[in-house]
Parts: C-alpha cells; structure tokens; sequence
C-alpha cells in the first residue's frame, strides 16, 4: 500500500476479499458478540451482572473483520465497550460470561469485570476503562515485537472519544518516532458518552488527525465487513513489513446507550431504530455473502443456531459457577514477594 | 574494595543487568541523548549522566531515546513489560509523575491483580527527586508518598551508592512495577561498592546505627542529615537507632516495631510536604502498634506545606535541616 500520508486511504477493493470460510468465522465471531451483548443485557436487567456495562452491539463488523488477520500471539488492547473485541480474539466465551458476573473461573478469576476483561493466551490485553489508556500500552506491546524480532502487531481499539485524548497523541507520535508494527483503530460510533463526536472531535475527522502524526491512515465504513476486512489485510501487511503504524478509522452505529441503563435522551428521535434498521453489520455481511453465493443461508443458520446454544451454556455455567473465595482478596497484588 | 559514587553504582547495576538479560531495555528523554542531532549520540546519557555508555554498549535497539513524551513512554513500558521486555523507564525528575500518572497506578500498578494474576509488569520506573537545586517548585520535589500508596508498585529510595546497586539489580529482577527513587543530591556521593553483581531484597531496613535511647527513621536524602546530627548525640553519650528503611513499598514495619518497643521514642524524618507523607504513615504505623512502648510524643521533622520556594533562603528554610531534626530529638529525648 502506499505510505502517503497526504490523502486519506481507501481499501482498493471491497470485491471478493473473503473466502467462504474466513467469512463463516468472521460471522460466527459477529454473531457470538451480537448474542453475548444481548445476553448480558437481560442478565443485567435481572440483576445477575454487578457494576457497569457498554455494549459492543453494532460495531461487530470491525472486531470481527480486524481479527480474521490476527494470530493468537498477535496483540490487541481494548476499551470500556471491550467484549466484542475479546470475543473476537477467540476468548473463551463462558470464561468471559463467568467474569462478567464476578464468578470463580472468570478469564480474570472475578478481579477484573466487563470493563477489565483479558485473556492473555489470546494476545488481549484487556478492555480498559480509562478512555485512552490503551494507545500507550500497546505502543509497548509493539515496542516487544519489533525488539524481540517477532512479526507480531499490535492493535489499540479506541473510538471518537479516544482520540481526544492526549495519551493517544503521545502514544501515535511515540509510534511513529519508533517506527513500531502499531495500529490505532479508532470506532467511531458517533458518540462519547453522551456528547457527539461532531462537537467533540475539533479536526473534521479523526484519519486525518493520525496523517498529522505522520503515518497512514484509512477511513471505513465499519458496518461493512469486507470493506473492513480489506482496510485491516493492508494496515496488518504494512505493520508486519516494519513500515510503522497504521491508523484506521471506521465509521459504526452504536444501538445502545453508552452504558446499560442509559436513557438515552441526547439521541434523536427514532435514531437508534432507524440504525439498527438501516446499519446492521450483520445483516448486511449476511445478504451480501448470500446473494453473492459466497455462502448458503442454511450454513449461516446453523451458526446462529450453535451461537444461541453456546451463549445459552455460558450463561448456565455463569449462574451456577460460584463466586470468589473472601480468602482471594489479597491474592495477586503483587507477582513477586512483598 | 572500590569506591564508587551513586551515579556509578547505578550505571555499573544497569550494564550488568543489560549485559545479562537482552530482554532489558532502557528508555526515557535523553537516556542517551543526540538523537537526530548534527553532533554525538550520549551525549548526555540521561539528564544525570546514569546511563551514559549503554547506547555504545548496547545499541539504540535496547536504549531508546523518547521524545518528551511522559505517559508514551510509561505506557510503553507497562506494554513491553506485559509482552517479554524488562524496561527500565526514566522520568527524568519526579515532578513528572503528574504527566504520566494514570500509566503508574491505574495501569502498571493493576495488571496483575485485575487481570487474576495472567499478566505481569517487570518494569522499573527510575526517577529523581529531592530539593536543594535551586530547582524550584516543579523541579525538586519527593512525592515517594503519592507512590507508596499504590497497591501493585513498589518503591525503592537508596540513600548510598552500594544500596542503590544492589536495589536496582533487584528492582529489574523483580516481575512488579518498581519506582525507583534517586534523591539528586545523592548522586556524587560514594562508598565501597562490589564490582561483582548482588542483590538487596525489598522490605529489609538498613541500621545506620544503633542504639538504645531514640530510634529515628529517615527517607533519602535527609537520612545524612540525621547521621550527622546522631554522631553529634553520639559524642554527648547519647545512642540512637539510625533505621533507613530503604523501601518504603514493602516497608519493614517489624524493624521500626522492634526498635521502637526496645528505645520507646521515634522521630521520622523525611522531604516531603507534611500531610500524608511517609513520616506521618510510619508514625501512624507505630502510634496503632506499638503505643504502649512509646515514652514520648513521636515527632515528624518534613519539609513544609507549600510549594518548594526557587530562592535559595526560602528552599533551605522549607526542607528539614540539621537543626530541625536536632531539635526534634532533643524534644522527644527530654520528654518525661
């Protein structure tokens, strides 16, 4: 790809990037984040999730796109709205529905939560609830490839509000100083908190902000899976040549509010419906991929079908899985003696 | 055995550390110095000289000049730290902490313990601090206190040239996030230091001296201030307990207790501001624990609650002096 940091850079082709498998498990990986978030959803109405949730639903398309060109010993750090991109990295489904209710074999054993949930066997370095905490970390995550000789890349997911913060200036400029295998993924689901990103976001983009930094960046529209999936095939190839960082920004709908229980009365009258009509990631890739005979329709409903049945398993097995011992308070806080 | 300044023994624990572990790094502004520069690379080799000679030795790989960038680089350390690099950061001045906070305690400081143990942080945070510059009010100051009390960091402030060396090997050694608290006047002081590599475990205080009527603690740099003012006493045939607890993060409460149940009177002794310092933590310590043995009032001799003045009267006023420590312990000595 070119490096030209003067114009904002498309995908080159959105034709016939995925095969038929690779799209099958980019739409299980949608699906399955799709199914958990409303799961988790009811179970919070129920009263059955302690704490604070953001949920992924309408931006799976990007996790999901994004991670069909990871590795496992890839890296990825994540937000506050962090389940669709763990899910996506392959982790353990019941062992996130575990910790997402404070159950003993959460990923985090019940320390970390929705907002802290990793799992380090899959390279995901954590959802993070400090709104631009992440860049800098994965600055050093990248800063370990390049220095060890891996081909690995890391990818800091962040989204409109993200990018506002000045940590990920410091982490963008730091990474192309560094020349380091990062990629700072921006979602921009239209909304910080409860404040738009056309008051909040000065520059008129968020891409072109990241060219100021010196370094490449895209704009996709994130509802559109294999548009995605081609911006991230160039961004990885370039990280993995050792031309530096990569930034992208995709466009998403975000269906919920920005916290469950958030009313919501800053948004727009019929908005959220409107988007959940018009903008579904899922649907799209579904009526494209069948339409275009990349797959059949019966295949994709054998997927929702074994989605449905897993979500439902996680979901017993987080309800009956006990909580932690008192005795783990103190557990971990240190690694070495103290 | 040969004598080597603070600087040196610090600089000699990271070319031994580096020459022995190629998975330790050194970054931070200036650890080399010269980068895109018309003139020589190290050329300042950290803003005091302490890792001057390791980009020769070890390539700009391994030490890596920033820009001035303060949460970039902590986060980029906690990130390598978490994926196979031991990185020694350096934040130039304490002061600094401010830019950078959130890496330190909601960051480095909370891997292990909110992701269940799966991911580990060796990573040292070096950093100077300590007033008597000249340096004014965003230049000098100690804030070991605002570490101390983070869950998941430790904290290391040496006050010689062989602790500093045997600290830092452990620090590096250590799989947690470790702040290392160089007290700037310190560094052109010396004492005999190994060439070979050791280490000085965290937690285990160090006795100046001992003795039997006072015990007193003190944090960095001040501590030679109250050796001073001790073997002044020590002429009037009065014998203190010198405890520098050399950590303050484990800190070596059962040192302090013991001392304290054997002299029954404490004065601490540190350069930060008065409230919720150190002094006051390790008097708090002993005033729950050990009040039936105390004699006396315990007695805290800090800086003062302002900002650290520029004017040289002013910034001597504002940090303990050897007359305010001498007086504090004739105070609590006289007390019946």
């Amino acid at each position: 790809m070119s490096t030209d940091t003067n114009t904002l850079l498309k995908p080159k082709s959105t034709e016939q990037v995925l095969d038929s498998e690779q799209f099958l498990k980019a739409y299980r990986s949608m699906r399955t984040i799709r199914a958990f978030e409303d799961r988790i959803s009811e179970q919070f109405m129920k009263g059955n999730i302690p704490g604070f949730l953001h949920l992924y639903s309408g931006q799976e398309a990007v996790a999901a796109g994004l991670c069909l060109l990871l590795n496992d010993d890839d890296y990825v750090i994540s937000t506050h709205r962090g389940h669709g991109h763990c899910i996506a990295k392959g982790a353990d489904v019941v062992a996130m529905m575990k910790e997402i209710m404070a159950k003993q074999g959460g990923l985090c054993d019940g320390k970390g939560g929705s907002m802290h949930i990793a799992d380090f066997d899959k390279g995901m370095l954590g959802a993070n609830a400090i709104v631009g905490g992440g860049p800098p970390i994965i600055v050093g995550a990248a800063l370990s490839a390049k220095t060890l000789g891996t081909d690995r890349v890391g990818v800091a997911f962040g989204g409109d509000g993200s990018s506002n913060q000045g940590t990920t200036f410091e982490a963008m400029n730091l990474a192309v100083v560094l020349k380091l295998p990062a990629i700072f993924l921006f979602e921009n689901n239209g909304y910080g908190e409860g404040t738009h990103a056309r008051y909040a976001v000065g520059s008129k983009d968020i891409a072109s902000r990241a060219q100021g930094f010196g370094m490449p960046a895209y704009q996709v529209d994130g509802t559109d899976l294999f548009a995605v999936y081609e911006t991230c095939r160039e961004a990885v190839a370039h990280c993995r040549a050792g031309k530096g960082p990569v930034t992208i920004e995709a466009t998403v709908p975000r269906f919920k509010g920005h916290f469950e229980g958030d009313p919501q009365a800053y948004r727009g009258e019929k908005e959220v419906e409107t988007l959940m009509k018009e903008q579904d990631c899922l649907v799209m890739a579904r009526a494209r991929a069948v339409k275009e005979k990349l797959v059949k329709a019966k295949d994709l409903d054998r997927i929702d079908q074994e989605v449905a049945e897993l979500i439902d398993e996680a979901t017993q097995a987080a309800l009956a899985a006990p909580a932690p011992e008192d005795s783990e308070l103190l557990k971990n806080v240190y690694s070495s003696d103290y | 055995m040969p004598v080597k300044t603070y600087r040196e023994a610090i600089n000699e624990a990271l070319h031994q550390a580096m020459r022995e572990d190629s998975t330790v790094i050194v970054l931070g502004e200036e650890v080399s110095g010269g980068a895109g520069c018309d003139g020589s690379r190290d050329a300042y080799g950290g803003v005091m000289g302490v890792t001057k000679g390791l980009l020769p030795a070890y390539g700009e790989a391994r030490v890596i000049d920033t820009p001035i960038t303060e949460s970039a680089i902590i986060g980029a350390a906690a990130g390598a730290a978490q994926t196979g690099l031991r990185p020694v950061a350096e934040l130039m001045f304490m002061d600094f902490f401010g830019v950078c906070f959130d890496q330190i305690y909601n960051q480095a400081a909370k891997f292990h313990y909110m992701f269940g143990g799966k991911a580990q942080c060796p990573m040292v945070i070096r950093c100077t601090t300590g007033a008597g510059w000249r340096a004014g009010a965003q230049h000098s100051q100690n804030l070991t206190q605002m570490v101390t009390m983070v869950p998941g960091l430790k904290v290391v402030c040496p006050t010689n040239a062989y602790d500093a060396k045997g600290l830092m090997l452990q620090a590096i050694k250590d799989n947690d996030c470790v702040i290392f608290v160089e007290d700037k006047i310190l560094y052109d002081t010396s004492c005999e230091v190994p060439d070979e590599m050791y280490t000085l475990p965290f937690g285990e205080a160090k006795f100046y001296r001992e003795g039997s009527d006072l015990t007193i603690v003190a944090i960095s740099n001040p501590m030679h201030k109250v050796l001073a003012v001790a073997d002044k006493l020590a002429a009037e045939g009065i014998t203190c307990d010198v405890i520098d607890p050399r950590t303050t993060s484990p800190l070596d409460e059962e040192a302090i207790l013991e001392s304290v149940e054997m002299t029954g009177r404490l004065v601490v002794v540190d350069e930060m501001t008065p409230r919720c310092g150190i002094a006051s933590d390790i008097s708090s310590i002993v005033a729950e624990k050990a009040f039936r043995s105390l004699r006396a009032p315990i007695r805290k001799v800090t800086a003062a609650h302002s900002p650290v003045p520029f004017a040289p009267n002013l910034e001597d006023a504002w940090m303990p002096q050897e007359s305010d420590i001498e007086s504090a312990i004739r105070d609590v000595l006289e007390y019946v």
